[in-house]
C-alpha cells in the first residue's frame, strides 16, 4: 500500500517541452507511472515522445482524465502553473521547481484555500511509491516497495536515507520530499496523518532541518497521534544563525528553528532521534518491529 | 540580501514612512556641510550591513558642523567591530548624517513572515532600541502582532490597533498608524523578507519618525526588482562567498579547516554536521547542485583550495539521476584541470554504478582517500585533516 500515489495516478507535466521536464516525464514513465499528458502554453496539439502536449491543464484534464500534475515551470511563472492546476480540479500537484517568491507562495495558498487539491513542495523532488509510480525527480531504482514512509524537507539527504533502507532490507512504502521552502504546500503533520491512515507503513523516518517550527509541530502531533516507530534526524546543527543553507527556509533567525531546539522537541515526542545521519536506516532496523511505549 | 539603513529609508520614504532630514557621504567635509544645512546639530551614523553599530562607536552625536567633520573623519575608514561582525570588524566607507531630534519615546515595529500562519506579520514593542528577539525572551506579551493578509495587505483599522497598543493617542497615534502602514506597503511592493524600525521615534513634539531602518529582502524575487538589486554592497559580502557566485555555487564560508563539496543542501548540511561529530570542523557549506557536473566540480574545487585554513576536502556526493561514475569522472578531470592540488581529498559517491565509480577513483593519477559511507568519510577527513591521513 502507500499514500496519495499509486497505480491509478494518470500524471500531465506543466512545462513537459522544457528540458528537464522532457527528461523527468520520461523517467516518471519509465519508473511505471502512467503519464497522459503535459502542458506547455503556446505548444498544444505536438507531442513528446508520444505524450500529447495540451495549452492548459484544463484541456488536458478533460481529454486525458489526468488526477495529478508535475510542475518543471521556471520560478516567475511557477506559481501560476500551481493555481492553474488547482483551478481545473487536479487532485494533487507537485512542484519541484526552486526559487519562488515567498509572496508568491502566499499568494497560492490563499488560493489553494478554496480547491481541493494537495500540493506537494515547492523545491522539492518529489513522491514515489516504490514499485507503483513515481512523480519528481529522485531515482527510482534506489528505492524498494516495503514499509516504511519516509518524509523530508530534502532532496539527496533523503536519497541517502532511502538508499541506507533499501540495503538493509527495509523497503518504502511512499517517500514524500516536502521541499526546502519556508511556504510550502503539504507539512510533515499531513505527511504523517497519511501514513496513520496507512495500513500498511509500519515505520516512519522524518528528515528536518533548520527553519521555522514545522519539525516542533510535528513531533507534538506524534506525541499525540502516531504510536509506531519515528527515526528522525535534523540537518544542520552546524549552521551559522542568520545565514540561509542553501535552501530558502533552512535559517535560524533570531536564535529560533535551531537543530539542537528541534531534535530536543523530537527527542521529548518519543522519537528515535539520531545525532549521526549515517544512522538512519539501521535505527529505523533497530526500532522495527516494536512499538514505541 | 541586505542593504544599508540610508537605502532601506530612502525605500520606505517612497511609501510615506518620515525619517530624519539628513544625507549620506563618504567624505568628511561634505558631512559637516550637510550637518551646517540641518543647523549644526547633527548624528553622524556608520553606514555598515551588520547591526549594533553603536555599541561598536559607529553613530556619534555632534553638536557643531566642525565636529561632524571630526567626528565622521574618525568613523569613516575605520574597522568597526560590533557584535554582528566579527572580530575582523567591516570597514566603514560612507555615514548618513542626520538631524538630531529630541526623543520623547523609542519604540519598535517590523513586519516580517510568520511561516507557521503563512502570512507576513507586524510586530510592534514599547521597548524600542531593544532587540526583538530579547523582548520575546523576556516578556513575550510586551509584544502586539497583527497578521497581514496577503492579499488585502494591512487593513487601516490594524494599523490604528499597532499604534493604540503602542500607548498613543490623537494626532501621534494617527501618524503612528500611518507609518506603519507605510512600512507593510513597502514590505509587500519590495518583496521583503524583513522591514524594521528600531528604534520609532516619538518626538516631544508628536512626531513619528523612523530614526533606524533595516531592511532585507527575498532573493528569489530579486529578479523583478532591478532596482533593489542595484543597491548591492558586494563590499559588505564576504569575498569568496561573492566569488561563488559568479558561478551560481551555494556557498557559505565557516571557520573550521575540513572543506566540503555535496550535491543538495540538506546533504551538505548533514556532512557538515557529521564532520562535527567525528570532532573536525567544517570549512564551508557547499551545494554544487543535485547533479554535480565537472564544470561546477571543478569551480568549486578551485574555490575550496584557495582558502589558507583548509587542510582537507572531504567531496560527499550521492550520484542519483547522474551516475555515480559519470561524477567520479568529473572529480578526476577538475582535478587535472586544476593541475596541482596539495591538500588530501577524501570523496565518497554513493548510488547508481558506485564500484565504476570508486574505481575510476582509484585508477586517476591523483591519490584520492576513498571512503566506503557518510561515517567513514568523516573519520577518514578528521584524520587527514589532522595529518594523520
Amino acid at each position: 500500500m502507500a499514500i496519495w500515489v499509486n497505480g491509478e495516478t494518470r500524471l500531465v507535466v506543466q512545462g513537459i517541452t522544457g528540458k528537464e521536464g522532457t527528461f523527468h516525464a520520461l523517467a516518471c514513465r519509465d519508473y511505471g507511472t502512467k503519464v497522459v499528458a503535459g502542458v506547455t502554453p503556446g505548444k498544444g496539439g505536438s507531442t513528446v515522445e508520444g505524450i500529447p502536449v495540451f495549452d492548459a491543464v484544463a484541456e488536458a484534464r478533460q481529454a486525458t482524465g489526468c488526477n495529478a500534475s508535475m510542475i518543471f515551470v521556471p520560478p516567475p511563472f511557477a506559481a501560476d502553473a500551481i493555481m492553474e492546476a488547482a483551478a481545473a480540479g487536479v487532485e494533487l500537484t507537485v512542484c519541484i521547481t526552486e526559487g519562488i517568491p515567498v509572496a508568491d507562495m502566499l499568494r497560492v495558498k490563499a488560493f489553494l484555500a478554496g480547491h481541493p487539491t494537495r500540493l506537494i513542495g515547492p523545491n522539492c523532488p518529489g513522491i514515489i511509491s516504490p514499485g507503483m509510480a513515481k512523480i519528481g525527480i529522485m531515482p527510482g531504482h534506489i528505492h524498494r516497495p516495503g514499509a516504511i514512509g519516509v518524509i523530508s524537507r530534502s532532496g539527496t539527504l533523503t536519497y541517502e536515507a532511502v538508499w541506507q533502507l533499501t540495503n538493509l532490507g527495509l523497503g518504502q512504502s511512499t517517500c514524500v520530499g516536502i521541499g526546502g521552502d519556508p511556504i510550502n504546500g503539504t507539512s510533515f503533520i499531513d505527511v504523517l496523518e497519511a501514513f496513520a491512515a496507512d495500513g500498511t507503513t509500519e515505520g516512519v523516518v522524518m528528515i528536518g532541518e533548520i527553519g521555522g517550527s514545522a519539525e516542533e509541530e510535528a513531533a507534538a502531533w506524534i506525541a499525540a497521534n502516531y504510536s509506531r516507530p519515528v527515526v528522525g534526524f535534523i540537518a544542520g546543527r552546524t549552521a551559522p544563525p542568520g545565514r540561509r543553507m542553501g535552501h530558502a527556509g533552512a535559517i535560524v533567525a533570531g536564535g529560533k528553528g535551531t537543530a539542537a531546539e528541534k531534535m530536543e522537541a523530537m527527542r521529548a515526542a518519543g522519537l528515535h532521534v539520531v545525532e549521526s545521519p549515517a544512522e538512519l536506516g539501521a535505527t529505523m532496523k533497530k526500532a522495527l518491529p516494536g512499538r514505541r511505549l | 540580501m541586505k542593504i544599508h539603513e540610508y537605502q532601506a529609508k530612502e525605500i520606505l520614504r517612497r511609501y510615506g514612512v518620515a525619517t530624519p532630514r539628513g544625507r549620506v557621504t563618504g567624505d568628511a567635509e561634505e558631512a559637516e556641510r550637510i550637518c551646517a544645512e540641518l543647523g549644526g546639530h547633527c548624528v553622524v551614523k556608520a553606514q555598515i550591513h551588520a547591526g549594533g553599530r553603536g555599541k561598536g562607536g559607529g553613530v556619534k552625536l555632534a553638536r557643531s558642523a566642525g565636529e561632524a567633520r571630526e567626528v565622521a573623519g574618525r568613523i569613516l575608514g575605520m574597522r568597526l567591530v560590533t557584535p554582528q561582525t566579527g572580530p575582523e570588524g567591516q570597514r566603514v566607507r560612507r555615514v548618513l548624517v542626520e538631524e538630531a531630534l529630541d526623543i520623547a519615546a523609542e519604540l519598535y515595529v517590523s513586519v516580517t513572515l510568520d511561516r507557521q500562519a503563512g502570512k507576513p506579520v507586524v510586530m510592534a514593542s514599547a521597548a524600542g532600541g531593544m532587540d526583538i528577539e530579547e523582548v520575546a525572551a523576556r516578556d513575550p506579551g510586551a509584544i502586539l502582532r497583527q497578521e497581514v493578509d496577503p492579499l488585502l495587505g494591512l487593513l487601516p483599522f490594524q494599523a490604528r490597533a499597532v499604534a493604540r497598543g503602542l500607548g498613543l493617542t490623537g494626532d501621534t497615534a494617527a501618524r503612528a498608524a500611518k507609518l506603519v502602514g507605510g512600512l507593510v506597503a513597502a514590505y509587500l511592493a519590495t518583496d521583503a523578507s524583513l522591514a524594521e524600525v528600531n528604534p520609532l521615534l516619538v518626538t516631544g513634539e508628536g512626531d513619528v519618525l523612523a530614526l533606524d531602518a533595516k531592511m532585507n529582502f527575498d532573493d528569489n524575487a530579486l529578479f523583478r526588482h532591478r532596482d533593489i538589486l542595484e543597491m548591492r554592497d558586494l563590499e559588505e559580502e564576504n569575498p569568496m562567498e561573492v566569488e561563488a557566485g559568479k558561478y551560481n555555487l551555494n556557498y557559505i564560508k565557516l571557520d573550521g579547516n575540513i572543506a566540503c563539496m555535496v550535491n543538495g543542501a540538506g546533504l551538505a548540511m548533514a556532512t557538515m554536521d557529521i564532520i562535527k561529530l567525528y570532532g573536525g570542523e567544517p570549512a564551508n557549506f557547499l551545494d554544487v547542485g543535485g547533479s554535480a557536473s565537472q564544470d561546477a566540480v571543478k569551480n568549486a574545487f578551485r574555490l575550496l583550495v584557495s582558502d589558507p585554513k583548509v587542510r582537507a576536502v572531504l567531496i560527499n556526493i550521492f550520484g542519483g539521476i547522474a551516475r555515480t561514475d559519470r561524477i567520479a569522472r568529473g572529480v578526476v578531470g577538475a582535478i587535472e584541470e586544476l593541475g596541482h592540488v596539495e591538500v588530501p581529498v577524501v570523496v565518497r559517491l554513493e548510488g547508481t554504478n558506485v564500484e565504476q565509480g570508486r574505481e575510476v577513483l582509484r585508477q586517476a593519477p591523483f591519490r584520492f582517500i576513498v571512503a566506503e559511507h557518510m561515517a567513514d568519510a568523516a573519520a577518514k577527513a578528521v584524520a587527514a585533516a589532522r595529518g594523520e591521513g
